[in-house]
């Protein structure tokens, strides 16, 4: 492992620069991506280094700069957009789910979308209901884009470089609330395979999947369940589309139990798809159904109370896994 | 020519004695003076209450456009919509919100306007027809058309008169890039909607200054006349004058029934949000801006007519300090919203999970007080 320590923030920032460096078709674009250094400064001195035919500032303009973006994708360059928040997406609703996931399919293979769209995502920040999207449920919906979601600095550099690299649509989701985390990031390349899912923590009594954040909540609940003497597996789904479902299928036969942990609403969500699958796969091995641990079902709350509430805390974690396991 | 990134030209005001230049009354005077002593203390501890933690989220402050929503919302009635953007505790403040209401919602108590489930961003108040505190930069363009169409439509299609009212809709110069805008403008001109599109034009949005960001921005009214709606230039530093012209301005909108675009000329005094070291602009240009300092303004305006005095200033202030010092004390005091808060409000109806709905405190109260 690396000894170098970095925080999320600059691993993000390390697999866009060396991409940029490696291929000129790559540039990035978005609100106060380059003067500014980033809203949240992932992009700090990226304009210095590239310079503003590179990095672009964009006016706040959703639909149109995604939408262009995927238009330059159309003839063969790299774009990456970042949204300041995957809630501002909304108003880019179009272009980013109509036109480019479908546009291999539309045009009979003749033209791909090889672009990245990132920003952050989740709630936690008590920002309200309008800037506290978790998109992964309505977004993973749709054929044709990949989602990636890293828990980790040294997965934020090594799944962006492979995004980045990816000749398909990725949606690149980042928490806010991760990025000032430290950890090894290895310096030069580093990619990491998409469609990999990996053991946080191993254990013998139940299968905790989550993806992006909430990982960290299901490690905190493992902590504090151990001490109960109860042994969870923690796994890091690390991408939604495409989904590792064998890692998670060989890890629930061994412990018999399965909790998902998804910080996107229930109805129709990844949540549900691993829930569903593992049921498909693993009947016979299941001591339990597959129990669920979600974004309260409402929009989400301003107050600190109500937010800590609704979010998939490792308080609600353990209840779930208690509950898997029949311990009162 | 100019290019279509030059700087746009100043707007400017003032000058001559007020008694020349507004139909003001003195009471009139006073009261806007009052309601930007109020802004200016309540953004004041605001900032320190986010500081200290007490408030979270996004926080974004108004202090140096109190002129724009004052004067503005003083040229209107009562009855009149307002829907403004994230920038909204002035508006709220200025449409006759009790402090209290406004702060104990940043504080994400029970008391809030909204029971604590809004924040600063998203403020709403029924009893005075303050539709938002909307946080996506532009989402409250289209819904200002939608108010004036359902004004208009119960005037003219439930009551069978003329329309009788005029709505306002705040935007910021950042939301002009925001094609939702461009669609509400159209929809306003084709169906004659008397919707006034008022542009708080503080030259930046975020860090972006208004030349690197928008096309034609020394003549942003163009983009409303590309739609057919008459724009207007004006000074937003100085409340008398922008009472003035939006008067005018919101008077031929309602008798004519047509929408308007106004680029109201004004600076925010304090950074994009509580986490902004501004270092995209000038301490000169800062400064610059702070000698037009609006309570100034009208304060100098004031006592040079022999409308107030020093100690009458003081006073007044002073008053203002107090009701801000009560509204903290307010919110402090109300609970946390209960943990079954968190089901109410998602559906008006109970099933499943889902309690129903019911007033906030700020609605009860109207109520008991009519
Ligand atoms: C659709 C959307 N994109 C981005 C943002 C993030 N954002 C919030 S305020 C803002 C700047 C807006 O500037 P302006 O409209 O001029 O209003 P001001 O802050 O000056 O009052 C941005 C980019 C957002 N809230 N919504
Ligand atoms: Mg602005």
């Amino acid at each position: 492992m690396s000894e170098r320590i970095i925080e999320f923030r600059d691993a993000l920032r390390e697999a866009m620069t060396q991409e940029m460096h490696r291929d000129p078709r790559v540039f990035l674009l978005g609100e106060e991506v380059a003067q500014y250094d980033g809203a949240y400064k992932v992009s700090r001195g990226m304009l210095e280094e590239f310079g503003p035919r590179r990095v672009i500032d964009t006016p706040i303009s959703e639909s149109g700069f995604a939408g262009m973006a995927i238009g330059a994708a159309m003839l063969g360059l790299r774009p990456i957009v970042e949204f300041m928040s995957w809630s501002f997406s909304l108003v880019a609703a179009d272009p980013i789910l109509n036109n480019a996931p479908k546009m291999l399919y539309m045009s009979g293979g003749q033209f791909g979308c090889p672009i990245v769209i990132r920003g952050n995502d989740g709630a936690g920040g008590q920002l309200g209901s309008t800037h506290s999207w978790c998109v992964e449920g309505m977004f993973s919906n749709v054929p044709g884009l990949k989602m990636a979601i890293p828990a980790f600095p040294d997965d934020a550099k090594g799944m962006l470089a492979t995004a980045i690299r990816d000749d398909d649509p990725v949606f690149f989701l980042e928490s806010e609330r991760l990025l000032a985390m430290k950890g090894h990031v290895p310096e030069g390349d580093h990619y990491v395979p998409f469609g990999q899912a990996v053991v946080r923590r191993p254990g013998t009594d139940v299968t905790l999947v989550s993806f992006g954040r909430p990982v960290h909540f299901c490690l905190d609940a493992a902590e504090e369940l151990a001490k109960e003497g109860i042994s969870c597996e923690v796994i890091d789904g690390r991408t939604i589309r495409p989904l590792d479902i064998d890692t998670i299928v060989q890890s629930v036969r061994k412990t018999n139990g399965c909790v998902v942990v998804d910080q996107s609403w229930s109805f129709g969500s990844p949540g549900s798809e691993v829930a569903a699958q593992v049921h498909a796969h693993c009947f016979d091995d299941l001591d339990n159904h597959v129990m669920r641990v979600h974004s309260a079902d409402v929009p989400s709350p301003y107050a600190a109370n109500l937010e800590q509430e609704f979010l998939p805390n490792a308080r609600r974690i353990a209840e779930a896994v208690r509950s898997a396991l029949y311990v009162a | 020519m100019s290019s279509v990134t030059d700087p746009a030209p100043p707007v400017t005001s003032g000058g001559q004695p007020l008694a020349e230049r507004t139909s003001a009354t003195p009471k009139q005077l006073h009261e806007w003076l009052r309601q930007m002593l109020l802004i200016r203390e309540f953004e004041v501890r605001t900032m320190q209450a986010y500081q200290d933690k007490k408030i979270g989220g996004f926080c974004h402050i108004y202090i140096g456009q109190e002129a724009v929503a004052v004067g503005c919302i003083a040229a209107v009635q009562h009855a009149d919509p307002v829907v403004t953007a994230y920038r909204d505790h002035g508006h709220a403040l200025a449409r006759g919100m009790d402090p209290k209401y406004c702060m104990a919602e940043m504080f994400g108590r029970i008391g809030g306007c909204a029971k604590g489930k809004g924040g600063s961003m998203h403020m709403f108040d029924k009893p005075n027809n303050f539709f938002g505190g909307h946080g996506i930069v532009g989402a409250q363009t289209p819904l200002g058309t939608g108010l004036a169409f359902a004004k208009k439509y119960q005037d003219e299609v439930i009551d069978g008169g003329v329309n009788k009212h005029v709505t306002l809709c705040f935007l910021g110069d950042g939301a002009l890039n925001q094609g939702g805008f461009y669609e509400a403008m159209n929809l306003a001109s084709l169906f004659d909607i008397p919707v006034i599109f008022v542009v708080e034009n503080n030259g930046y949005s975020m860090g972006t200054s208004i030349e690197r960001g928008t096309s034609m921005s020394h003549r942003i009214i163009a983009k409303g006349e590309g739609c057919g709606l008459t724009g207007y230039e004006i000074d937003g530093m100085d409340v008398v004058n922008v009472y003035e012209e939006m008067k005018k301005v919101a008077d031929i909108a309602r008798a004519e029934s047509r929408p308007a675009m106004v680029d109201l000329r004004t600076y925010r005094f304090k950074g994009h949000s509580m986490s902004d070291p501004r270092k995209y602009r000038t301490r000169d240009e800062e400064q610059h801006w702070e000698t037009g300092d609006p309570i100034t303004r009208l304060r100098d305006a004031m006592i040079e007519g022999g409308l107030i005095d020093e100690d009458g200033f003081k006073a007044l202030n002073k008053d203002q300090k107090i009701a801000v010092r009560e509204a903290i004390t307010w919110a402090e005091n109300s609970p946390e919203p209960d943990p079954s808060e968190l089901h109410t409000d998602v559906y008006v109806e109970k099933f499943g999970p889902y309690t129903g709905t019911s007033q906030p405190q700020i609605v009860t109260d109207a109520e008991e007080s009519r």
